[in-house]
């Protein structure tokens, strides 16, 4: 057996069937053996290895288990380096592994020899350079073990390339151990009864869900706590599709771009149950206004982030899903104090008024009737990617999204050109869904070349690109902080994007009137391969409302036709 | 209020241990003053021990920080009153006369501290024991003329019978966290 068979068989006793791939002088070894397990695994192709780390990553948030991205050493291991830095800012399960020369050549600045290791230290959870072939199961094995337990993140893997073709003398171990990697997932029972205690006589409770709930796959929990507790419901963008948004008790996303009544109620309640969120600045806002008002009980599976930002009052360290049903079994052994009617009316109320019509007529088109049409052609069970920036934020703040792991966004580093080949890894995941890539015009082109893979690797996607020709949230902030002093935002004319997904073979159309919209998406689910819809819009449409940088949440400005004015 | 804090750990000795503990420390803005390293008696287990300069918090979010790392098997802040804190440091000092030389040695007779070489325009002092020893020395040749100090950093270990590698000890991972405010 050589070292390719250890790390294929050792995929495939972990349930991974496809890895997004570009081969290389280093990883001719692996990819030759792929070709004696032709059925069993498979290596999508991509354009750039950009793509494969993103396609992985998504792969990995839609089904909770890490996907693999492989690349050649030197230039194709750092092009993975946007993607591994994407996935550790979300926590997101990815195993990336890349080529490397040979083990004698190691520190001779070689032909394509990178310092990997070196370079991914800070991005990555944990990172491994096997030096023989028996060393790479036992690695693997590892790798995954750190991918997808406690707080996921990503994993690297060096493959010296005669490391890969040398052959291996022991035999694969059943199982490996980590020495200091034990997760604490048990929450302690004293922090959960303090805990129910302080939710049962809290006057205006409010849940702040985090990523880390969908992370512990614990939305039935939630659900079945919050519906006892009666409190509403926000989240943070990665949170999103925690909590089915659908549900009267959902107020949507909170923060820099949140929902008004996701906000206010922020301010104003006098509990704030957080878990599975670390409280970054885009929810925040400064840090010293915060909470001033309420008592925080945090809930997290890493200590290191209980406290880090904000200092909680009660800090509950387990995973989301133990603590949550711990909690509901705790909270029905108590005697309830009595509804907080006041503090659910007025949340009702406020969240009526908040609930815009979507059905906007203006031409140019508006991002908001894009969203609009959108929420109308998808189905629950369907998965929307998003590219980063106002498109993003759009699709944040309108979508409604039902079930977790189907709004799928690149949120902690905010990397464009993670929409198309997210939605591709998101699609392979899942290819019973609709798989549609909300991006923008900026976005896009970053990484327009996996157009290429869909074509060639027949994957099936569905992109709507919202294009204003600038980078529009850029332009948003020179609008809003720097007098109009536009530089640097403008994209021009735009390439005909139908035209570019014709010559890679597809298909797409453009819509330049809100009454096609409809029409172009009806077109582009029916289509069996993968149809463009670009939708020229309003170029200088600004997503409110917004928190001001850094700022108090009482300052934010703007967005809410029914309720104009200040909010707060 | 800032101050000094000495942090102890067990790490697995593996390649690049030390570059990622620094790596960490430096992304999070966290100054490193002193680091030693050295076998423990398990083998493939190194003993690390460092010293920060900070407030409680920057302290308690080091100290989870590190305790994330793979490689990190145990950490403890290592407060100076519980501890026995020792350094070791090699002096070197220039002479211009007889005078001064007599001088410095009796100096050195008075703190207890060995000599490790002299030569007629030389001394090499090797002085062992707390920080604040090894600071009141160099303090007091300061005059002759110091050519030369190479200090080990700080080392640490905990007084009494308590061990950072005992295997039923509390860790960072569980205490602390869990306690109300």
């Amino acid at each position: 057996m050589k070292g390719t068979d250890a790390l294929i068989e050792t995929m495939l006793k972990h349930g991974t069937k496809v890895t997004f791939g570009y081969p290389g002088g280093s990883v001719i070894p692996l990819f030759d053996a792929f070709l004696e397990y032709e059925g069993r695994i498979k290596n999508l192709l991509v354009r750039h290895e950009q793509g494969a780390a993103h396609a992985a990553d998504a792969f990995g948030r839609v089904l909770g288990r890490p996907g693999v991205c492989i690349a050649t050493s030197g230039p194709g291991a750092s092009n993975l380096v946007t993607g591994i830095m994407t996935a550790y800012m979300d926590s997101s399960p990815l195993i990336a592994m890349g080529g490397q020369v040979k083990v004698s050549l190691i520190g001779n600045d070689a032909f394509q020899e990178t310092d990997m290791m070196g370079i991914t230290l800070p991005i990555t959870k944990h990172s491994f350079q096997p030096r023989s072939p028996d060393e790479i199961a036992p690695v693997l094995m590892k790798a995954y073990k750190l991918a997808s337990e406690g707080r996921p993140g990503p994993v690297y893997i060096d493959l010296p390339s005669d490391v890969q073709s040398g052959n291996v003398t022991k035999a694969i171990p059943k199982e490996v151990r980590i020495e200091s990697f034990r997760p604490n997932v048990r929450p302690h029972p004293n922090q959960i009864k303090r805990a129910a205690e302080l939710i049962i006589n809290a006057e205006r409770p409010l849940f702040l869900i985090g990523g880390g709930v969908i992370s512990a796959n614990a939305s039935r929990e939630l659900k079945e706590l919050v519906h006892l507790v009666q409190a509403p419901v926000a989240t943070t963008l990665m949170g999103k599709g925690a909590f089915d948004e659908y549900d009267p008790l959902s107020i949507g996303v909170a923060g820099m771009h949140g929902r008004k009544i996701a906000n206010y109620a922020v301010i104003n309640c006098d509990l704030m149950i957080v878990i599975g969120c670390r409280l970054i600045d885009r929810v925040t806002g400064s840090l010293r206004t915060f909470a001033e008002n309420c008592r925080v009980i945090q809930i997290d599976i890493d200590p290191a982030e209980i406290g880090k930002n904000v200092k909680p009052d009660l800090p509950i360290v387990g995973d989301a899903k133990l603590a949550i049903s711990d909690l509901t079994k705790a909270i029905r052994g108590m005697a309830k104090k009595g509804k907080n009617t006041e503090w659910e009316k007025r949340i009702s109320e406020l969240r009526e008024l908040c609930f815009c019509n979507l059905d906007r007529d203006c031409v140019p088109v508006s991002p908001i009737r894009v969203v609009g049409e959108l929420m109308k052609a998808l189905k629950e069970s369907d998965i929307v990617c998003t590219g980063v920036g106002q498109h993003q934020m759009f699709c944040a703040h309108f979508m409604r999204v039902r079930h977790p792991r189907t709004f799928i966004s690149s949120g902690g580093a905010g990397t464009m050109g993670f929409g198309l080949p997210a939605a591709m890894g998101a699609k392979v995941a899942r290819p019973d869904a609709e798989v549609f890539d909300v991006d923008g015009d900026g976005s896009f082109q970053m990484t327009i070349q996996e157009l290429g893979t869909c074509a060639a690797e027949g994957i099936k996607i569905n992109p709507v690109i919202m294009s204003n020709h600038y980078l529009g949230m850029v332009r948003q902030w020179l609008e809003i902080y720097f007098n109009k002093r536009y530089s640097q935002v403008s994209l021009g004319k735009n390439p005909d994007f139908v035209k570019i997904a014709e010559a890679y073979g597809l298909r797409g159309a453009n819509v330049t009137r809100p009454g096609e919209i409809a029409g172009a998406l009806k077109e582009q689910i029916k289509s069996r391969e993968t149809f463009v819809v670009n939708i020229e819009l309003d170029p200088e449409s600004n997503i409110l409302p917004m928190l001001p940088p850094a700022g108090n949440i009482k300052d934010a400005f703007g967005g809410c036709m029914k309720a104009p004015g200040r909010f707060f | 209020m800032a101050k000094k804090h000495i942090i102890g750990m067990l790490v697995e000795d593996q390649p690049r241990v030390l570059t990622r503990i620094a790596g960490m420390f430096a992304r999070r803005g966290f100054n490193i003053d002193t680091i030693t390293v050295g076998k423990t008696m398990r083998p493939g287990v190194s003993r690390i021990v460092l010293t920060i300069n900070g407030d409680d918090r920057v302290m308690e979010q080091a100290e989870k920080q590190v305790n994330k790392l793979v490689d990190v098997l145990k950490v403890s802040e290592l407060r100076q009153e519980e501890a026995v804190v020792s350094e070791l440091c090699l002096l070197k000092v220039c002479t211009k006369n007889e005078n001064e030389k007599a001088e410095l040695l009796k100096y050195a007779e008075i703190y207890k501290v060995k000599i490790a070489d002299i030569t007629p325009a030389s001394v090499i002092f090797q002085i062992v024991g707390e920080p604040a020893k090894i600071d009141s020395f160099i303090g007091l040749v300061g005059k002759f003329g110091i050519k030369e100090v190479s200090r080990s950093g700080v080392t640490a270990i905990s007084r009494g019978s308590r061990s950072l590698e005992d295997k039923n000890g509390k860790t960072a991972k569980q205490e602390g966290v869990n306690e109300l405010v």
